[in-house]
Parts: C-alpha cells; sequence; structure tokens
C-alpha cells in the first residue's frame, strides 16, 4: 500500500496502570497499533475496557495516580514518552488535538466561546488581534454554525450539545492537527444532532487529511466512520480488523459476542444473544484470557496467556483459537 | 376527539387521555411565574394488558415526563390517566397508596436510584413493609424468591450497592419492582446506563418475567433499535407531543410522520456496506418554553408547507391502527 511513508503514529507494547490503595488497576496493559495519515482508526469496547485510558495516554494526560509503565508512542517518529513536558505542550492542541464525550464541561463556562478559540490560536499559531478574529469566524463557518459574529459573543452554557460540540471540533481544528482523537464525541447528543456531527467529521477528514481515533461503544458508529477497528477489553487488544472484515467475519469471541448481543434496527430477534458474567476487575486481572470466564468456547489451553497471532495479512486476534 | 385514540375494550390497563404536565419558570423579586416549560402538552395513548409500549424521542421530548406523570410523580396540569378504569390523577392519598401496588418504575441510573446505606435485601423488602405485606419471616422469603428470578443470588442479600456493578444494580431496581407483584411497571431508560453486552442481559429478563407474570410495560427509552425490539407497539414523541404512534413493525417499516423518518434514518446501522440515504435534519429541537406555531416539527420539516405553520395537525388514524399527526402523513 501507499501507506508506507504516511505513517503518523506507532504504539508499541502501551501499559498504563493506576497506583491505587486497593492495588494496582492494569487499566492499559498491552495495546500495539499503527496509524496512518488520513485513516480513522475505532477503538470500540465496553467501560474499563481501557479505551478512553489509551487516548488520554496518547497525550500524556494520565493523572496520578496513574502513570504510563512501559511502551512507547511514536508520534512522526518521535516517542512521545521520553520528551520534555513542554515539549508534549507544544504539540498537545496543535499537532495532537482532542474531543471529549461531555462538550459542555469541556469548555470554560466563564469565558465566550470566541475568546476560547481565540486563546487556541494565540497559542500555537502566534495570531493576534483581527488576523485571530477572521480565522475564527472562518473555523465556525467551517463547523456549521450559522451568524459565526454572534456565536463568539456566547457563552457555553448559551449554547445547546450540539453547537458546543461544534466549538469543541472547530478549537480541535483551529491548528490543523495531524491527529484527532475523539473521545466518545457523539455519546451525549441526539441521534439527530450525532448524525449531523458525523456528518461534519466526514467531510473534515477529507478536507485536511487528519488522522483520526475514535473511540466509541456504538458499533453503528463504528461502522459508519472508521477504516480499521481495535476490539478492546480488560485493558487489552483482542482484536484489529479492516472495519468491513470485522463486521463480516469477526473473530474473536468476545467481537462475535458484542456483535450479536446488541439490537440493531430493522432485526429483530426474540431474545438476544448474551454474554455471561461482567467485566474482569483489573486489579487482579485472571490469569490466562481475560474474557475465558466469560467465553462460550473455552478450552484447556485458556488458562495460558494467549498471543496475539495474525490469522490473515492485516488482522491480528488475541486468542488461542486461532493459533 | 382524544378517547377516540384509545379503544374501549376490557384490555386496556392504562388509558392516558389528553395528558399535560407543565412546569413554570419563576424569576424576579416577587418569584412570579415568567414562563412555563410545556414538557408534556396533550398526550394520549392506551397500553393494552400485557404488551410492551415503547416511547422514543429525543432529549426533552417529555417522554419520561410522561412516564412520571403517569405515577404521579409530577403533578399533571390537565388531562386524565385511567388505571384499570381509576381516575389516578384524582385519587386520594389512600386510593393512591393502594394503586402503586400494581403500578411500579425501574429508573435509568442503577447507580442513583438505590440508597447506598441499606442492603440490597431490604431495599428489595422495603415495599413489601411499607404496604405492610406479611411477616418477617415471609417478607424474607419473597425477597429470596424475587431475587432468584432476576438471576441474583439470595446470599447476596445482605451486601451493600456499591459491591454490585451496573447491571446487577439494575436487576436489583427490577427486584423492588417486581416483588410488589404489580400489573404495569414503567421502565424509564432502564438500560441505557449499561454496556451493550450487560444491556442485552437486561433486556431478555426484562422480556422472560414479563412472559412469565403476564407483566405491562410502558417502555421508555431513547434508543431506537432497543425499543423496537422490546416493543408491541411503539409511540414516538416530539416537543411534548406523540406525532406518531402504531404497532411496531408499520412503525419502524411505513413511518407516516417525517420526523419517525428521519429519526430511524439517523440511526448509524453497524454494517460498513450499506449507506443508507439520511435525512439530515438542520437546526436543534427547539425550546418547549416557546414550541413553533402551528406543528411543532415544521422549523425542521423539508415537506412543510404554509398550512403547518399556523394549523397544528389533528391526531388521527391515518391507517388502521396507526395514529399519526401531520397534514401530510405518509407524503414524505
Amino acid at each position: 500500500m501507499a501507506n508506507v511513508n504516511r505513517e503518523i503514529l506507532r504504539v508499541e507494547g502501551l501499559k498504563t496502570h493506576f497506583f491505587t490503595d486497593e492495588g494496582v488497576v492494569q487499566a492499559v496493559d498491552g495495546v500495539d497499533f499503527v496509524l496512518h495519515r488520513g485513516e480513522t482508526l475505532g477503538i470500540v469496547g465496553e467501560s474499563g475496557s481501557g479505551k478512553s485510558v489509551t487516548s488520554l495516554s496518547l497525550l500524556r494526560l494520565v493523572s496520578r495516580p496513574g502513570r504510563i509503565v512501559e511502551g512507547q508512542l511514536l508520534f512522526d517518529g518521535v516517542d512521545l514518552t521520553s520528551i520534555s513536558e513542554e515539549q508534549m505542550r507544544a504539540i498537545r492542541g496543535d499537532r495532537i488535538s482532542m474531543i471529549f464525550q461531555q462538550p459542555t464541561t469541556a469548555l470554560n463556562p466563564v469565558f465566550r466561546v470566541g475568546d476560547q478559540i481565540i486563546e487556541t490560536l494565540t497559542i500555537h499559531q502566534g495570531l493576534q488581534g483581527n488576523e485571530a478574529q477572521q480565522r475564527c469566524r472562518e473555523l465556525l463557518t467551517m463547523v456549521g454554525l450559522p451568524d459565526p459574529e454572534r456565536r463568539m459573543r456566547q457563552y457555553p452554557h448559551e449554547l445547546s450539545g450540539g453547537q458546543c460540540q461544534r466549538i469543541m471540533i472547530a478549537m480541535a481544528l483551529a491548528c490543523n492537527p495531524e491527529l484527532l482523537i475523539a473521545d466518545e464525541p457523539t455519546t451525549a447528543l441526539d441521534v439527530t444532532i450525532q448524525a449531523q456531527i458525523l456528518d461534519l467529521m466526514r467531510a473534515l477528514r477529507e478536507k485536511i487529511d487528519t488522522a483520526i481515533i475514535l473511540i466509541t461503544h456504538d458499533m453503528g458508529v463504528v461502522a459508519e466512520m472508521a477504516d480499521n477497528v481495535i476490539v478492546m477489553y480488560a485493558g487489552q487488544v483482542v482484536e484489529y480488523a479492516e472495519v468491513k472484515q470485522l463486521f463480516a467475519n469477526p473473530l474473536h469471541p468476545y467481537t462475535i459476542g458484542l456483535l450479536n448481543s446488541m439490537p440493531v434496527l430493522g432485526d429483530v430477534r426474540d431474545e438476544l444473544a448474551v454474554i455471561p458474567g461482567t467485566v474482569p476487575s483489573l486489579i487482579n486481572p485472571p490469569v490466562g484470557c481475560r474474557f475465558a470466564a466469560r467465553c462460550d468456547r473455552r478450552f484447556e489451553r485458556c488458562t495460558e496467556t494467549p498471543p496475539m497471532v495474525e490469522p490473515e495479512q492485516g488482522r491480528r486476534v488475541r486468542c488461542w483459537l486461532y493459533r | 376527539m382524544t378517547s377516540s385514540v384509545t379503544s374501549t375494550d376490557n384490555d386496556v390497563l392504562l388509558e392516558v387521555n389528553n395528558l399535560k404536565t407543565h412546569f413554570p419558570i419563576k424569576g424576579g423579586l416577587l418569584r412570579r411565574t415568567v414562563a412555563t416549560v410545556k414538557a408534556v402538552d396533550g398526550v394520549s395513548f392506551a397500553v393494552k394488558r400485557g404488551e410492551t409500549l415503547g416511547l422514543v424521542g429525543e432529549s426533552g421530548c417529555g417522554k419520561t415526563t410522561t412516564g412520571r406523570t403517569v405515577l404521579r410523580l409530577e403533578r399533571a396540569t390537565e388531562g386524565e390517566v385511567l388505571f384499570e378504569g381509576h381516575d389516578v390523577l384524582r385519587a386520594s392519598r389512600w386510593q393512591m397508596k393502594r394503586l402503586r401496588r400494581d403500578m411500579q418504575i425501574v429508573f435509568q441510573d442503577p447507580y442513583a436510584s438505590l440508597d447506598p446505606r441499606i442492603t440490597i435485601g431490604e431495599s428489595v423488602e422495603e415495599g413489601l413493609i411499607i404496604h405492610g405485606i406479611g411477616n418477617a419471616h415471609e417478607r424474607r422469603e419473597r425477597v429470596r424468591a424475587v431475587l432468584d428470578k432476576v438471576g441474583l443470588h439470595a446470599n447476596q442479600m445482605n451486601r451493600f450497592p456499591h459491591e454490585f456493578s451496573g447491571g446487577q444494580r439494575q436487576r436489583i431496581g427490577i427486584a423492588r419492582a417486581l416483588i410488589m407483584e404489580p400489573k404495569l411497571i414503567v421502565c424509564d431508560e432502564p438500560v441505557s446506563a449499561l454496556d451493550v453486552s450487560i444491556q442485552s442481559q437486561v433486556l431478555n429478563l426484562l422480556k422472560n418475567l414479563q412472559r412469565e407474570f403476564g407483566l405491562t410495560y410502558l417502555f421508555i427509552a431513547h434508543n431506537l433499535a432497543v425499543v423496537e425490539h422490546i416493543s408491541d407497539r411503539v409511540g414516538v414523541m416530539y416537543l411534548g407531543k406523540v406525532v406518531e404512534l402504531s404497532g411496531r413493525d408499520d412503525l419502524f417499516r411505513n413511518p407516516l410522520h417525517p420526523y419517525t423518518k428521519a429519526l430511524i434514518s439517523a440511526i448509524p446501522q453497524p454494517d460498513p456496506t450499506v449507506r443508507r440515504a439520511r435525512i439530515m435534519l438542520q437546526g436543534d429541537v427547539p425550546s418547549p418554553i416557546n414550541p413553533p406555531t402551528g406543528c411543532r416539527f415544521h422549523p425542521r420539516c423539508w415537506i412543510a408547507q404554509e398550512i403547518c405553520k399556523t394549523d397544528d395537525p389533528a391526531f388521527e388514524e391515518k391507517r388502521k391502527g396507526h395514529w399519526a399527526a401531520c397534514h401530510f402523513a405518509g407524503e414524505a
């Protein structure tokens, strides 16, 4: 593929643990992937799978008692785990930006939204005065907010959730980032507004060639947006595949269970498939395969830690069945 | 006009006629009412014995307030709620207490709806004590039995809510409702706080309990796929009104109201090979404080005509068992 030189991010052996009074929470415990410019990578998983901690680790925003204990985060060839905080700050919001789940809490309530966007432009691009104002108007128009002049003078509480998320996207795109991390960007929004925001993200991706990491629990959103998908379970990547392959032929029993357990519009079944039990504690994760206790295809081997195997070109799965 | 929405046969358990719930907004020094939020503004429907009626809609459409008003957890401004023919909104304290045994609710947030300081056994038993049912021993036995029914172990009775996961807490919430042997359970977004793999466990449980005990559900949710899965009939709400109501399959296959069409088309399908034509609605849902004149959906509707700006469309039976409030139903 022509992707050889377009690699923007390579994550190798990432482990982020939280050192709590109750013990060490192995929130992220073995995440590897490669991302190319212009590519959208979906990360799916349920609560506690480690998908959000993975994204925070990429920006080095994990706060105490958590810390990255192992692994490399090669962003455009530079290992983000080894640079200074000052260098990291220059990258954050400039070359890598992030959109959060709750747009209303991610904005500062006491500043006008225009000033918040202009602050980003001033810090990272050195824009001042009219120039910054002008760029701010452009950004707001680009994310589909009519009457940008009025919007700039408003406070976050005067805007709806969908409008706030557009502001967040405008801020995230202010510096034409090479990597955009979107953590559940539409989860707090209604479906008709979600459709607008996903449409916007698609259009912007075409326009500025940004690589996107899209974290979500919604398989529908992944199917619609992602080129490749990572499925996470209990802190680990259990499957990696191109999006069409993943939905047509999921390999890991967890992925299969996940796809079968959700109700799908227009496909009414009497019983939904069930994954029995609950996600294990990450303080003392089970020995061997972490999914084994809930898996209907487990066998003796599953008490040993399964390796990541590559059953076909470009597909990886952490399961003994494919060994 | 409104009572015609409902059939008068004996198998109707709950009948709601022209229900309105308005919340005043107080302002100024004298705390005068400066505006009114019309959260529910003229809702009519009937729920038959043993069926599940789903109510869907986006935030602020009034679906939760409708469910709460039916149980008198909110004060109705106008309208009528009949439960087995009893007038719920005008029932005395004493009558209401008796009615509440038959009308239970399961809440959305399994973390906020359980008292963290009492054990789940006590929590589940509470309703029996309030209603003076059985002696201590009998009550314990019933708690045991009901915990078993919802898939928990009786030996977990002495544990506290924080020791349970979200899915388990929702099972406790269901046990609390179920122990009263109700006829109707209002399920207010019972699975939206849960992960998909847990969500399917709870949905299957609700379906199995309905079959076993002949329960009737008013199932309120924003997730259309979940509502389609569990409901026999579905009502779609927009800005305080039911805009469409029909049998489940008819609603999802042949929606008549343009809003229903847009809502269905907005759901991302978990299949990367299909690209459905999407109806992209412009803008946000307007405020229920000053809802638009005429049809409330007209500012976002792509087939709106002059009449839609001035005349509120009647909620009419457009096809057998399929009701809609739209001047141009089926034409979008």
